[in-house]
């Protein structure tokens, strides 16, 4: 099942002509006619019908209605709702009910948005494939035999299989667009900064962004424009775009330049999903579109340097979890040192906790300047090349993912080979510049293939543009 | 780079207040050696010059006034979370002998 773009919703429930109560029972019946994909950890059923009853109440009384009225969302479960537990899938989180609510869902709701579920993710966000949920797998909506991808997998199948018109998540190194690639739907992982993260499980701080999984490239410009922009509980967040983001309309493709990173297109990368890009490649050439070949030399580099910031970001903001003030606690611990170690070793997933080492390891005397360093200097060299690429292009291009979706269970003997998959979408999260995946074909076994865009800072307004061209283009 | 020992892994696991079954310990010892291995690559690469990147906004001090502002949220609701509470207050194991 499909919806209506958003802003189709929108405007039915402020005319009367649908109400509010039958989008949320349309968005729960999904729900629950596809609960054997596992994409769903909580149901919000009666807070939603709930907010749906007033939101249909102020239809009847004429108020002022925002951009969102009646539109029913699910956010991923490391975003922090009132009325649900907030588990980022994991045992150590397991019941903890949240005192207060993400900045990102008080403005979605402030706009009408209602959220209506939770949905699965790799536990803390560690992964891409969701294998790493300390509950269970969620499926890939087009072969239940393969992973949906990760971390937002559970997002992007809730969007594929139709259970609401978009879906939050989170992108740290590829979270949102690999998922979004897999699943055949739209992400976007906005500029770093453009949303608050106020309210959300952290992973990577220098690297963690929220941005939006849906149907389109409109129906995404029109959730960023309500959860973007400057908020005072998250002091990285940045101004919006002047100009907003709802009212985006496809670029024109004559005359811009768009880069086809060189480096994503060699040999790791599968045949099917290279033609593809090539293909839609080819036809933006011929709408007029400059296509140039770019080379950003260090982007092989960006892995070891992201499997070095990441993990040692990660186990700074996963220290909070010692079970004294939240979370699982090990209450037969003889003192307060073993409570600390066995509250942690048993709450944490092998994921989180093979992070953690692997950040401590980094981080801890005599290694600090050798690996985090180091890495973090890498870094500035990956960014110069990005600024190099956008003085000569508009916008880069590839491939989100080198494969489309994988077998559930075909990576999880080797974590290296798993990290390894991600080599194309933590370049962007490096360097902090927007990036998304719009379903751009199918493989001969009918799997989605995504095409990655990326754009300098603060030029999303641009981006999704660009991503409403193609989109018209492979339609 | 060598394989990490089992006392490097119980020493970063001392660090990172995680307790590790035996499993585990080995399981570590390989992979995490591994992973090390890999990301090792970036020795190499010439960086002179450059500086270390911390943050990608270009922000600097960002600052807000230092005022008492109501999230509607009682101390209760916070202790809801916790597993051990005692009189109101966060009950841990003693830490001074």
């Amino acid at each position: 099942m499909s919806w209506e773009p958003i802003d189709e919703l929108v405007t039915a429930v402020k005319a009367g002509r649908i109400s509010a109560v039958e989008l949320v029972e349309r968005s729960l019946k999904a729900i629950d006619e596809n609960q054997s994909y596992h994409a769903i950890i909580s149901v919000l059923k009666d807070n939603a019908l709930t907010r749906a009853r007033q939101i249909d109440q102020a239809v009847k009384n004429g108020e002022d209605l925002g951009v969102l009225a009646g539109v029913p969302f699910i956010a991923k479960d490391n975003f922090l709702v009132y009325g649900s537990d907030t588990t980022a899938a994991s045992n150590i989180l397991r019941g903890f009910a949240a005192p207060y609510q993400s900045s990102a869902i008080n403005r979605l709701e402030a706009a009408g948005a209602i959220c209506v579920a939770k949905a699965n993710l790799d536990a803390f966000a560690h992964g891409a494939s969701t294998e790493n949920s300390d509950f269970f797998v969620t499926f890939n909506p087009h072969d239940k035999t393969r992973v949906p991808g990760g971390s937002s997998g559970g997002s992007a199948a809730a969007v594929a299989l139709g259970m609401a018109p978009f879906a939050l998540g989170t992108d740290t190194g590829g979270s949102i667009r690999q998922p979004a690639s897999f699943c055949g739907v739209f992400g976007l992982k906005p500029t770093y900064g453009l949303v608050s993260r106020s309210g959300v499980v952290a992973m990577g701080s220098s690297l963690d962004c929220i941005g939006p999984l849906t149907n389109s490239a409109k129906d995404a410009a029109i959730v960023l424009d309500v959860i973007s922009g400057r908020d005072k509980l998250d002091a990285t967040t940045i101004d919006k775009d002047t100009a907003g983001y709802a009212n985006t309309e496809a670029s024109l493709l004559k005359g811009i330049k768009i880069g086809v990173v060189k480096e994503y297109m060699g040999d790791g990368v599968n045949d099917e999903v290279k033609l593809s890009i090539k293909r839609t490649i080819d036809s933006l050439a011929e709408r007029g579109a400059d296509i140039i070949e770019i080379s950003l030399p260090s982007l092989p580099l960006a892995l070891a340097c992201y499997y070095i910031i990441a993990p040692a970001e990660v186990s700074s903001n996963l220290s909070r979890y010692d079970g004294v003030r939240y979370g699982y606690r090990d209450t037969e611990a003889p003192d307060l040192f073993d409570s600390y170690t066995k509250s942690r070793g048993h709450g944490f997933g092998k994921e989180a906790k093979r992070r953690i080492m692997i950040g401590t390891y980094v981080l801890s005397s005599g290694y600090y300047d050798a690996y985090y360093k180091k890495a973090q200097t890498v870094r500035t060299k990956l960014i110069n090349e990005f600024s190099a690429a956008f003085d000569a292009v508009d916008y880069l291009a590839g491939p989100v993912f080198p494969t489309t979706a994988f077998k559930i269970g075909e990576n999880v003997k080797n974590p290296l080979a798993m990290y390894l998959s991600d080599v194309m979408t933590v370049a962007a999260n490096l360097a902090g510049v927007p990036s998304l995946s719009l379903p751009i074909a199918q493989d001969s076994h009918n799997l989605p293939i995504g095409l990655q865009l990326m754009a300098p800072q603060q030029r999303d307004r641009e981006l999704l543009g660009l991503a409403m061209a193609v989109e018209e283009l492979v339609k | 780079m060598a394989k990490l020992s089992r006392d490097d892994v119980l020493k970063l696991a001392r660090l990172a207040r995680l307790e590790l079954s035996d499993a585990e310990i080995e399981e570590y010892q390989d992979e995490l050696s591994q992973i090390l291995d890999y990301v090792q690559q970036l020795q190499q690469v010439d960086t002179a010059g450059l500086k270390p990147t911390n943050q990608v906004t270009g922000l600097v001090n960002v600052m807000r006034d230092d005022e008492i502002t109501d999230y509607g949220y009682a101390p209760r609701q916070l202790l809801d979370n916790v597993a051990e509470v005692e009189a109101d207050q966060i009950k841990v194991k003693r830490m001074v002998e």
